[in-house]
């Protein structure tokens, strides 16, 4: 179909002469690509994603709860409120170093999961394929599971009991200093796969050439990956940090299902505050904690982003 | 030393032999956990670990998964919500898409930076409740897919735009000179054009509306509709079940089927739909 309509329009216009002019026309004739195509896509936005985040900038700073029906503006009582009790630092804190180790974490071993498995043949394909499964299950689904097997009698302490040959019962998602990792690696094992194939494509546009080249050079396998290829696997490091990052900067559904914050608070991120204060009918705090989330991933994405992409450029 | 064979040989067999290692030892172990522990008694299960149960419960577990954890009406709301969210949002989305990558100039520009925005910049959850209130559409289907259409936009448009750049504007004019307007030319020409970027965008949208729970918390909680993410968290978390692990394993089974199905049967098309946006 389209080779038949470019050689018809080719028979319309022979010379690149000719060639300019009905496209001079076509650019001056608004009506070929017509704003109001827009307007769905943009009344959906404007109302159902934009303004709520305009709300989120006036209700922060107004009393709106369950427990009344009239709703004031307080100033900034919600954000003293979540300061004095320590709330708001404590939030942001953990939810910071969750989205750091999830980063680091779900892409190292998606990186990893990448280099064993480059080789393209039946195995490694099935393997592959394993390894998506967790992607496409739900995150609550996992949260369970992991809920399970890390239980003080659960199987991982059983197959470590079984290893040392002595009973083991680490509390693993009973430390308020080590859950939050524990915690973070069940995040990074149910997205490592993603993290995965995204790099496998990366590492297959890397020219053969380029390689060819290195090795005649006498790079060794770890040069060659330290000097060529991982520089050269830029694009795909910043698609995957950043989408690591953002993921479990609006982390909920693993924490919630594992530790549900717990314990002691120690791994309740920005949404399962949100999310809790919510359920009590505290809208306003929810609202105001929704706000700093915004305005931290507003701070936070753009210079990554753009310090990722300013890598890709210099290497 | 060895000699380059012999090294040569082992490195052949060390690398298959980590690989399946690792794939049973890491994925297997967790997902074996889910499906034995779905076929224990309940006694059994309360304290689940990698033993084969002494009786086999699988019918009845999920029998009662099924009945009690009301899994059709939960698969029916989470499809309800599903396609209606992902037609959507391809549709307008493509058609704003293809305008505002054909337009230069600062007004479209300008418009493509908000549009995509939502990429990075997260939902306004709990006013989303308000404003749903204020509409009459809190806790309703309807409420939910315009919803899941305002925070996936952002991904839908910035695909399709960058793969519409690619399509040269020939093809548009051919028709165009055929005397079809713009509706007519982004039916027939455009969007035929699209259909491995839109393979990609609902791939996407799919996977995430389908696990969603966060979001359909506070916009379904409350409402006649529920989804299958959001009915296995009330199943987990109401006290009748608490530590029924049988039962939980028995609904996450049930729930996560449909999706690994799909990609089995079009493995290939996801992974390479999902890699596609990614590298350039």
């Amino acid at each position: 179909m389209p080779t038949s309509t470019t050689s018809r329009a080719d028979r319309l216009r022979p010379s690149a002469d000719a060639r300019r002019s009905p496209r001079r026309v076509s650019r001056r004739r608004s009506s070929d690509h017509p704003w109001w195509f827009l307007g769905p896509a943009f009344a959906v936005l404007g109302v159902f994603f934009f303004l709520p985040t305009i709300f989120n900038f006036v209700y922060a700073f107004s009393d709106w709860s369950a427990f009344h029906d009239d709703i004031n503006l307080v100033g900034f009582d919600n954000f003293t409120t979540l300061v004095e009790d320590g709330t708001l630092f404590k939030a942001l804190r953990i939810t910071l170093v969750y989205a750091a180790l999830v980063a680091v974490m779900q892409n190292g071993f998606g990186l990893g999961l990448a280099l064993l498995l480059e080789r393209d043949n039946r195995l490694n394909r099935a393997v592959r394929v394993v390894f998506f499964v967790p992607v496409l299950m739900s995150a609550l689904a996992v949260g369970y599971i992991f809920q399970a097997l890390l239980k003080p009698e659960g199987a991982l302490n059983q197959l470590i009991g079984a290893v040392l040959g002595h009973s083991v019962h680490t509390p693993w998602l009973g430390s308020t200093t080590w859950t939050i990792v524990v915690v973070a690696f069940v995040n990074s094992w149910k997205w490592m796969g993603l993290a995965m194939i995204i790099f496998l494509a990366g590492l297959k546009t890397i020219p053969e050439d380029v390689l060819e080249a290195a090795k005649l050079d006498g790079a060794g396998p770890w040069k060659t990956f330290s000097a060529v290829r991982f520089p050269l696997l830029a694009p795909a490091v910043t698609f995957n940090v950043a989408t690591a990052l953002l993921g479990s900067l609006n982390g909920f559904d693993t924490i919630q299902a594992t530790t549900a914050g717990g314990p002691a608070q120690t791994t309740e991120v920005v949404d399962i505050f949100i999310f809790r204060t919510f359920g009590y009918g505290l809208f306003s705090q929810a609202t105001a904690m929704s706000l700093v989330l915004f305005l931290l991933v507003a701070v936070l994405a753009f210079p990554v982003i753009g310090y990722l992409r300013h890598r890709e450029r210099v290497l | 030393m060895s000699s380059p064979t012999t090294a040569g040989r082992t490195t052949r067999w060390v690398q298959p032999a980590v690989a399946v290692v690792l794939a049973v030892t890491v994925i297997g172990i967790p997902l074996y956990l889910a499906v034995i522990t779905s076929a224990k008694s309940q006694g059994e299960a309360n304290l689940p670990d990698l033993s084969l149960p002494s009786s086999w419960h699988f019918l009845e577990n999920y029998r009662q998964a099924f009945d009690q954890g009301q899994v059709l009406r939960a698969l029916l709301g989470s499809l309800l919500v599903m396609v209606p969210s992902v037609v959507g949002v391809l549709v307008f989305g493509s058609l704003a898409s293809w305008v505002l990558a054909r337009r230069g100039g600062r007004v479209a520009s300008v418009l493509y930076s908000a549009a995509i925005s939502g990429i990075v910049l997260p939902p306004a959850v709990v006013t989303i409740v308000l404003l749903l209130r204020q509409l009459g559409l809190a806790s309703t289907p309807v409420g939910m897919v315009f919803v899941y259409m305002g925070m996936y936009m952002s991904v839908v448009v910035f695909f399709i735009t960058g793969f519409v750049r690619t399509i040269p504007l020939e093809l548009e004019e051919a028709a165009r000179i055929d005397g079809a307007g713009p509706l007519r030319t982004f039916v027939s020409v455009v969007l035929p054009l699209l259909r491995p970027v839109i393979a990609t965008a609902t791939i996407l949208v799919c996977l995430y509306v389908w696990n969603d729970v966060f979001y359909s918390f506070f916009v379904l909680g409350g409402g006649k509709v529920t989804t299958l993410p959001l009915n296995l968290y009330s199943v987990a978390s109401s006290n009748l079940y608490q530590n029924n692990w049988n039962l939980i394993f028995a609904y996450v089974v049930m729930m996560s089927l449909p999706l690994l199905v799909v990609f089995t049967v079009a493995q290939r098309r996801v992974i390479s739909g999902i890699t596609g946006g990614a590298v350039k």
